[in-house]
């Protein structure tokens, strides 16, 4: 325990310093909704309609633009090798990093919501159900991503095929987020594209580390 | 506890680098690897470590923890120094001791073991190539393996850090411990030699 506890506090405290990436993501989310309005025009009524989309897919695009450093930074000193090497099972490493990804970049997604909701005229409701469903869905993408990040680890650059690996991974997170804030918003049954998101996350957390730890051994050279 | 290679292969890229290789290193004895750049002394490094897959042969450690595999018990000083730059000296080295588990030691005890005493709370992105090779030694010393694998481990290293090195392999191996190192220059312990590669 004491050992996934430090991975996660180090990996947290170096995404919080100068030039970790944590704000990144917030900032490139921030970009994106921020210019959507001016691209859309003055018409409230189709941004309130399509403001839910337009966070899900800000907050996805963000969480694939911050994924591809999740190993490869680790790689690249060799850190990865000992972290292969150590008495922690690879999988709940890969699970530690992941957590402490999402805690640093996915999280500040999911408060920067409320304030960008405003921009696109959302109101409190429809802020909050975009919110939430963003709290419960985030964690599906930062899992799954991190099999696409693992696979991706000893190319350079590969960030722009781990946003291709993980595409169709995270096109159903992409779709019952935005089905289950829609519901919420129009007063439809929440509870049915809810639940089967919150299932997505729960079966990416048992698949991811799996699956990108057999893939960081596979990789490994 | 003794470290053994049977008909060990390497192949890297399709092309064979060595084949059929025999090694043996027993508790208290260090083990050179030499040969030319390319003849695999990384890669029977890694191939030690794990980190690598062994292509025909096997590698095995006996006597050492039971349940515990080769990788788990050793420790692996390779050319990248597994530093983060923005974590300061102590930072570094405290995950390090906190991840790998095991019997931890003083981490500011082994900083001044290797001279970096003064530096404990300077990021290491402002550490020289020199200094970072003494922190990544510090990381041998805060956390006890029975097994040392070196890659060069002397390289950028001053001549006082060559024998404050030096002094430490002595003390690693007369506690017990075993050394496998990739070397170029004189490792300045005694050592037996290993060639790989053809012989020039």
């Amino acid at each position: 325990m004491t050992a996934l506890a430090a991975l996660i506090r180090r990996d947290i405290k170096i995404a919080l310093r100068v030039g970790g990436g944590a704000l990144i993501g917030v900032l490139f989310f921030l970009t994106v909704v921020v210019l959507m309005p001016f691209a859309v025009g003055p018409d409230l009524a189709l941004l309130t309609r399509l403001g839910p989309a337009i966070l899900w897919l800000g907050a996805l695009l963000a969480s694939l633009l911050t994924l591809d450093r999740l190993f490869t930074a680790d790689h690249d000193d060799g850190s990865l090798d000992l972290i292969v090497m150590g008495r922690t099972p690879l999988e709940l490493a890969c699970a530690a990093k992941a957590l402490a990804h999402w805690l640093a970049a996915g999280l500040p997604l999911v408060i920067a919501t409320p304030v960008l909701g405003l921009l696109l005229n959302l109101d409190a409701l429809s802020t909050s159900a975009v919110a939430l469903t963003l709290l419960a869905g985030t964690p599906a993408l930062t899992f799954t991503g991190m099999i696409g990040a693992a696979l991706a680890v000893t190319l350079h650059r590969g960030g722009l095929l781990l946003a291709v690996l993980v595409l169709p991974l995270s096109i159903p997170v992409l779709i019952f987020g935005v089905a289950a804030s829609q519901a919420a918003i129009s007063g439809l049954s929440f509870g049915a594209p809810f639940s089967i998101l919150c299932a997505l996350s729960l079966i990416s957390f048992v698949i991811g580390p799996f699956a990108a730890a057999a893939s960081l051994r596979h990789g490994l050279d | 506890m003794r470290l053994s290679g049977r008909g060990v292969r390497c192949v890297r890229g399709g092309r064979d680098v060595f084949s059929d290789l025999d090694f043996e290193a027993s508790a208290g004895e260090a083990l050179a690897i030499i040969g030319a750049n390319g003849s695999g002394k990384t890669s029977l490094l890694r191939m030690i470590a794990g980190l690598l897959a062994i292509a025909e042969g096997s590698i095995g450690l006996e006597g050492g923890e039971a349940e515990l595999t080769l990788p788990e018990q050793a420790h692996y000083l390779g050319h990248r120094d597994a530093l983060k730059p923005a974590l300061s000296v102590i930072e570094n080295l405290a995950f390090w001791r906190d991840f790998l588990g095991g019997e931890p030691s003083d981490s500011r005890e082994s900083l001044s073991a290797v001279g970096l005493d003064h530096a404990v709370d300077l990021p290491a992105a402002y550490l020289s190539a020199g200094q970072r090779r003494r922190l990544s030694i510090a990381r041998l010393l805060t956390v006890r393996r029975p097994v040392w694998l070196l890659d060069e481990p002397t390289n950028a290293l001053d001549v006082a850090g060559q024998s404050m090195f030096a002094r430490l392999m002595g003390d690693h191996l007369k506690g017990g411990g075993l050394i496998v190192a990739a070397t170029h220059a004189p490792l300045g312990i005694a050592a037996r030699e290993l060639r790989i590669g053809s012989v020039s």
